[in-house]
């Protein structure tokens, strides 16, 4: 087995509800572990605490107790340690896209003849070239995502937190990024955490897919995805995996709908 | 553009027309000049009021809107670093907004005497306000998500501060200058009104005493091409400097 670059172990958060002053459990001496160029999906229904685990992950929240590994260090603190992509592209709209992308290297203190060097073959291999001046909202909706995930993968890390990055596009637009960032992955040899509440979404892209039901969370319900790469569209079709689509299914329901 | 300024054009025109021909029935040009005489006025009196009375009043203006751009900037910074600072200042500022300037200006006659000072005073009151509240507002606008964006990405404080506060109030910054600018000339003209020895509020009200309307109405509209141009100053700066909202 490959080295480990992600561990819970045995965290528990609770979220701080300001207005009715009382605390939420969502995880409760949570562990798991997250291999080296692995993606992970993770579903749940919204509100299911997926996003929290983001903020954990990335050192936005710090657990009440246990600790959270990265690349098998504990760190004081894990800000700057991983790659995040928010729900939304959160592009700065007074920055041109190739002032967007190089944000992270901005601020490590890249100069800006380095910055122009690494960023402008990235920005051509990531389809934007001849935007690079343009403004964030003279683009499409997909090409911004692709900004987005091009200003995460210049963060450096080796982890890539992506919360619903593609919940926002239409379908067509959804397919060819899936299958873009399928290729990216394999390129930038990196691990995905990827969040999203498309079942079919999960089965498509992950090794192993992590199911955000009960609340608090003591451990989630994993499953493997039973499909070589790489994968197609159709693959989908295959019985096991049909099969699988409706447990995943039964889960989120059951567990979301009571 | 040339779309946009036909309309005002027009309807300016008709109102100059319209008061022409009433000024010229009335015909008490000491009370009410008609726009032609003002310009006719505007050109004999050329020499007191561009050399003289002209540049007394663009210094107030310029000083007092320098210094209120200042202390405004200085201020907003200050109360949006500190929450302390801002719940001590933020009610006192708004406040100080419900003093009658006009009425306090004599008392800056009586401190700074006739000179500049006096008018500068005045003219800084009324204008570090807009850009004062204005700026604040603007560095609070920040968005809360792009803040931890940049954290995740390992930001200090003073990375957040000048790559995502200051450009987020930079079109605060400029609505509030722009109201600012046009406070600006009349507030100089007010603390000329009240103790001057030059300046074009005062030319205007000493002329007053002397029943020579078209003399009243000459630099008044000196003061407002005054503050037209020191707005369409401010508009292109803004329009140089917040490129990115010209291509929307």
């Amino acid at each position: 087995m490959s080295k480990q670059v992600l561990a819970f172990q045995d965290v528990s958060f609770s979220y701080q509800d300001q207005q009715q002053n009382r605390s939420i459990p969502v995880l409760h001496s949570f562990s798991t572990q997250v291999y080296d160029r692995e993606f992970i999906t993770i579903i749940g229904a919204s509100g299911s605490g997926k996003s929290t685990l983001f903020r954990l992950i990335a050192g936005l929240e710090e657990p009440d107790s246990g600790s959270i590994l990265i690349n098998g260090k504990k760190y004081k603190s894990r800000l700057g340690q991983t790659g995040y992509m928010p729900q939304k592209d959160l592009l700065m709209p007074w920055r041109t896209i190739e002032e967007n992308a190089a944000l992270p290297l901005e601020l490590r203190g890249w100069r800006k003849k380095d910055i122009e060097e690494k960023v402008r073959p990235l920005l051509e291999e990531f389809g934007l070239s001849g935007v690079e001046d343009h403004f964030p909202h003279e683009l499409s909706g997909g090409m911004r995502q692709r900004v987005s995930f091009l200003r995460t993968v210049l963060s450096g890390s080796n982890i890539l937190l992506l919360d619903e990055p593609f919940s926002a596009l239409d379908a067509i637009t959804k397919l060819s990024m899936q299958e873009w960032l399928l290729d990216q992955w394999d390129k930038r040899k990196a691990t995905i955490i990827f969040i999203t509440h498309d079942v079919q979404e999960a089965l498509l892209l992950s090794d192993r897919i992590l199911i955000f039901a009960e609340k608090p969370v003591c451990s989630l319900q994993e499953v493997a995805v039973p499909l070589a790469r790489p994968r197609r569209l159709k693959d989908l079709d295959d019985p096991a995996v049909l099969e699988l689509k409706d447990h995943l299914l039964a889960q989120l329901r059951g567990k979301v709908g009571t | 553009m040339s779309r946009t300024i036909w309309p005002p054009a027009f309807l300016l025109a008709a109102f100059l027309l319209g008061w022409e021909a009433m000024a010229r029935s009335v015909n008490k040009m000491f009370i009410l000049p008609s726009p032609t005489s003002i310009i006719r006025k505007l050109w004999e009196l050329k020499n007191p009021l561009f050399l003289e009375h002209l540049p007394a009043t663009l210094a107030i203006v310029v000083i007092g809107l320098l210094i209120s751009i200042i202390v405004g900037i200085g201020t907003a910074v200050w109360m949006s670093l500190s929450p302390s600072v801002e719940k001590a200042l933020y009610p006192l500022i708004i406040s100080s907004q419900m003093i009658p300037i006009i009425a306090l200006a004599p008392i800056f006659v009586l401190w700074f005497g006739y000179t500049i000072w006096s008018k500068v005073v005045v003219t800084v009151l009324i204008t570090f306000f807009p850009i004062t509240v204005n700026t604040f507002d603007g560095l609070k606008s920040g968005s809360r998500e792009l803040n931890e964006l940049m954290l995740t990405m390992g930001a200090r404080k003073q990375d957040i501060f000048f790559k995502l506060l200051v450009p987020s109030a930079l079109p605060h910054f400029f609505s509030g200058l722009k109201v600012a600018v046009t406070l600006s000339v009349i507030g100089a003209a007010i603390g000329e009104w009240l103790g001057a020895q030059a300046g074009l509020g005062y030319f205007s009200r000493r002329m007053m005493t002397q029943f020579d309307g078209a003399a009243v109405f000459a630099p008044i509209v000196l003061l407002s091409t005054i503050g037209i141009l020191l707005f369409l100053i401010v508009k292109w700066l803004e329009n140089r400097m917040l490129k990115w909202r010209k291509h929307k």
